[in-house]
This record gives C-alpha cells, sequence and structure tokens, in this order.
C-alpha cells in the first residue's frame, strides 16, 4: 500500500488513478497516524514552496514525515514539487526544505537563455548518471511530461540518478537511501510514468 | 531537448465528439471517453477537449470529462463554459492539467488573474478565436466566433498574458477543419509579442504543416484536428497520430537546438 500524503497542494486523484491503473494499491491520507503508518510514501505537489512547507508544518505532517526520512526504511518519492521540498531550500521562498537531499532548488530565471520559455513546460528525455531501482527500464528512450520553474541542483553527485536539458542540465530523477525524486509527473507521462510508479511500488523497504 | 507538442484537439458537443469546419458543420466523431482511450494508446503529448456547446452558455458535463481524465496518462486540458473559479476548481480537481479560456475571459478578463493565482500560470491557458476581415486585418471573435468584439489579436494575446495566462491557444476560424494549413502569419505575429506558448491551431493537415508553424510561425506547439479524426480529408473517421520518428525528424531543429 503506497500513502499519498495529501497536504492541499496539487492533484493526488492522477497519481492515484495511475496506480490504480497499474493495480497497486494506494491511498490517499492528510492526518499524521496515516503518515506513522505508510509502509511507502508519495509526496506530490503543484505550487510554490514555501506554501507547501508551511502546509505541511500546519498540517502536523512535518514530525512523522522526518521520523520517517530519519529511520531509513519508509521510500518515500517526492513528485514535481515534492521533490523540491527534499532539499534545503528554494530560490522560490524563504522555507527551509526538509534536506534529506542535500543541494538547493534554483530557478531557471538567469540561469538559462532568454529564448528559453518559463516554464519548463512538455515533454522531455532524461540522461542516466547512475543507475536506480527507480528507472529500472528506462534508461534509454524514456520522455517525461515536465512543468516547473525551478530545479533541483543536488550538491553531491552520487545522489543524481538523471538530468535532462533545458538551458542546462538539471537534476530530474535523484535518490539518497530510501529518499527519490522525480521532476517530471510520472502519472502524466504514459507507459514511461507507469513504469516509474511501478518500479516505485516494487521497491522491498531497507 | 524540448519536445514541440502536438495536441489532438477535440470538440465535444453534448456527449459527444464532433468536428466542424469553419466552427460549423459538427460531424460525429465517436464517443469521448473511447477516442481518448484510443489517443492514450497512442501516446499523445496532450490533449484539450473543447465543448462548442457549454461555450455557448452550458455548464462543462462533468460526468463525461470525468470518464475522460480517467483514460488519460497524459496532461489534459478542457475549455467550454468556464465563467468562474468554482468551475475550475472542480475541473482540476477532477484531474485536468489545464483550464481553457475564451469568451467568459474576454467579458470578463480578471477572470485569466483569478484563475492564475490560484492554480498558477501553466495551468490557464488563455483562447483567442480569430477571423480575417473583410477589407485586411484580423478580429478577435467569441460565444463560438458568433460574436465580434473589435479587437486585435495581438493585443488581446498581451492582455490575457498581462493577466496571467501561460500559454495561448490560438485558433484562426477561417481555416478551422479545413486542412489548408495554419495561419502562419497570425501565429507568428502573436509568438513574437508574447513570451510564452503559443498553441497554433486552425488548419492543420500534414506533417509539413505543422513543421511550418513551428519553424515560420514560432509557434511551441500546435493543435489538431481534422487531421487526428479523419483518414482523409472528405474520408471516414479514423482516429490516428503521425508516426513519432516523422515527427521528430521534421521538427527537430538540429545539433544547434539549446
Amino acid at each position: 500500500m503506497i500513502t499519498i500524503v495529501d497536504y492541499g497542494m496539487g492533484n493526488l486523484n492522477s497519481v492515484k488513478n495511475m496506480l490504480k491503473r497499474i493495480g497497486v494499491p494506494a491511498r490517499i491520507a492528510s492526518d499524521p497516524a496515516s503518515i506513522e503508518s505508510a509502509e511507502k510514501l508519495i509526496l506530490p505537489g503543484v505550487g510554490a514552496f514555501d506554501p507547501a512547507m508551511r502546509k505541511i508544518r500546519d498540517a502536523g505532517l512535518g514530525e512523522p514525515l522526518r521520523a520517517k526520512a530519519r529511520e531509513g526504511k519508509t521510500p518515500i518519492l517526492g513528485i514535481c514539487l515534492g521533490m523540491q521540498l527534499l532539499t534545503e531550500g528554494s530560490d522560490e521562498g524563504t522555507e527551509p526544505g526538509f534536506g534529506w537531499i542535500p543541494g538547493r532548488t534554483r530557478a531557471f530565471r538567469g540561469r538559462i537563455p532568454d529564448a528559453l520559455k518559463i516554464p519548463h513546460m512538455g515533454w522531455n528525455e532524461t540522461d542516466l548518471k547512475r543507475s536506480s531501482p527507480l528507472v529500472a527500464g528506462l534508461e534509454t528512450g524514456a520522455r517525461f511530461y515536465f512543468v516547473h520553474s525551478y530545479y533541483v541542483d543536488c550538491a553531491e553527485a552520487a545522489d543524481r540518478v538523471m538530468t535532462t536539458r533545458y538551458g542546462i542540465d538539471f537534476d530530474s530523477v535523484v535518490q539518497r537511501g530510501n529518499i527519490y525524486g522525480a521532476q517530471f509527473h510520472p502519472e502524466k507521462s504514459h507507459r514511461f510514468g507507469m513504469r516509474l510508479l511501478k518500479n516505485f511500488s516494487e521497491i522491498a523497504p531497507c | 531537448m524540448l519536445k514541440t507538442r502536438v495536441i489532438p484537439c477535440l470538440l465535444l458537443d453534448g456527449s459527444s465528439l464532433v468536428k466542424t469546419e469553419r466552427f460549423r458543420d459538427p460531424k460525429y466523431i465517436g464517443d469521448p471517453a473511447n477516442t481518448l482511450r484510443i489517443f492514450n494508446e497512442l501516446e499523445v503529448d496532450e490533449i484539450f477537449i473543447l465543448d462548442i456547446r457549454a461555450a455557448r452558455g452550458e455548464e462543462p458535463r462533468y460526468d463525461i470529462l470525468q470518464e475522460c481524465v480517467d483514460e488519460c496518462f497524459m496532461p489534459l486540458a478542457y475549455g467550454g463554459g468556464i465563467r468562474d473559479l468554482a468551475q475550475a476548481k472542480r475541473l482540476i480537481g477532477m484531474g485536468m492539467e489545464k483550464v481553457v479560456v475564451n469568451s467568459a475571459a474576454s467579458r470578463n478578463p480578471s477572470l485569466v488573474r483569478e484563475l492564475a493565482d490560484h492554480f498558477g500560470s501553466q495551468a490557464v491557458v488563455g483562447s483567442i478565436d480569430v477571423k480575417k476581415k473583410l477589407f485586411g486585418g484580423y478580429e478577435v471573435m467569441i460565444d463560438g466566433g458568433r460574436t465580434g468584439t473589435g479587437r486585435d489579436p495581438v493585443e488581446y494575446a498581451l492582455e490575457l498574458r498581462r493577466q496571467g495566462a501561460g500559454e495561448i491557444l490560438v485558433t484562426s476560424i477561417d481555416r478551422e477543419g479545413t486542412w489548408t494549413g495554419f495561419d502562419v502569419p497570425l501565429v507568428k505575429k502573436i509568438s513574437e509579442s508574447l513570451d510564452v506558448p503559443v498553441i497554433a491551431h486552425g488548419g492543420g493537415g500534414s506533417i509539413a504543416d505543422i513543421r511550418e508553424a513551428v519553424r515560420s510561425g514560432g509557434a511551441s506547439a500546435v493543435a489538431l484536428g481534422s487531421m487526428l479524426v479523419f483518414q482523409k480529408k472528405g474520408l471516414g473517421v479514423l482516429v490516428n497520430f503521425p508516426e513519432r520518428a516523422e515527427l521528430e525528424k521534421a521538427l527537430d531543429p538540429g545539433e544547434d537546438a539549446v
């Protein structure tokens, strides 16, 4: 059973719908107890960094999530903004992130050629930097749907699983122990996204 | 490299999908959810559903749209009859990625601002239906092409952008359903004036047309109707999508691309 964390940002039904299609049991939860009992967590998210961190805090979800991350047994997957929240902080705001992935979330603006539109929106490819159970079978030829104006910049190269090129190379899939992140939306990325979520569902708890 | 999006643009009329020509003469195409299922299997980039009946003042068909969303594992946008935030919340909440606004935004531009503030600009598509004027120039039309606004499309596109639209869908009424190619000069005028993606719509009938809208018109994406639901002009219904390799060959700008 995968627990999708509902903290009031983003569309959870799309993630749940895709998990249903691939036969993976999932529930949407917004209370601390459900997070404490979760076997596997997905942290989705669309929107801005600070409101997301505040909503997580105000709902009392920050501590149980941190406990899960510290314990190191429960696989946690951050999607889009959810991945950015795994970093230490973002150019988009002033709130600290969870900091489970060393590094920061940076703005595209000012770092890519002016001719490239922001947000980075649409289908793009990935370059594999190292293997990870999350991307098994997706090493080549996969494309994913992105919508974002900020990107993750890992401080430690070992955490970098895939990168994507949009003016610069940014980190599109990361992993550090039980913490996983994907900048694109697997739930909107056809069989490629299905494969990634299926992979996540098959990762054994440490 | 970011890929040029090629977007099936499907017209909902009541509980059926239809295809029009110059906004008239709707022909039956098929059942919405079944058609979406086929496009999902064809792994298309994104889908737009525009309800031409709701656009004339009826409520969106949430029941049918929910069935469509459940079939789609790609981004889905909906337009038709969206007049307020509550409707948009319901649509986004059911799993739509974007909402498309047209007539209501023309009458009340602050609607775009309200939607963009709530969902972010990336979720709000400003839709502009454009008709050539008799003695030259273009005019923005609303209410499914039936009401003239007297406004210039570039000036109107800029206003939609200022209000927070994250993309602009430009539909040429004169070309829609005709297979005669996009109105590239129109697309170019608008894309040159804007810093957000412009989606060319109306007239696309071949891969060469798509290429021209992107290369010469500066479109970030193209929306296609007839070409993806008919075998050929004048022939029967056939839901189809060009071979991806063929599209990429036509669209990829090559080594110099960033």
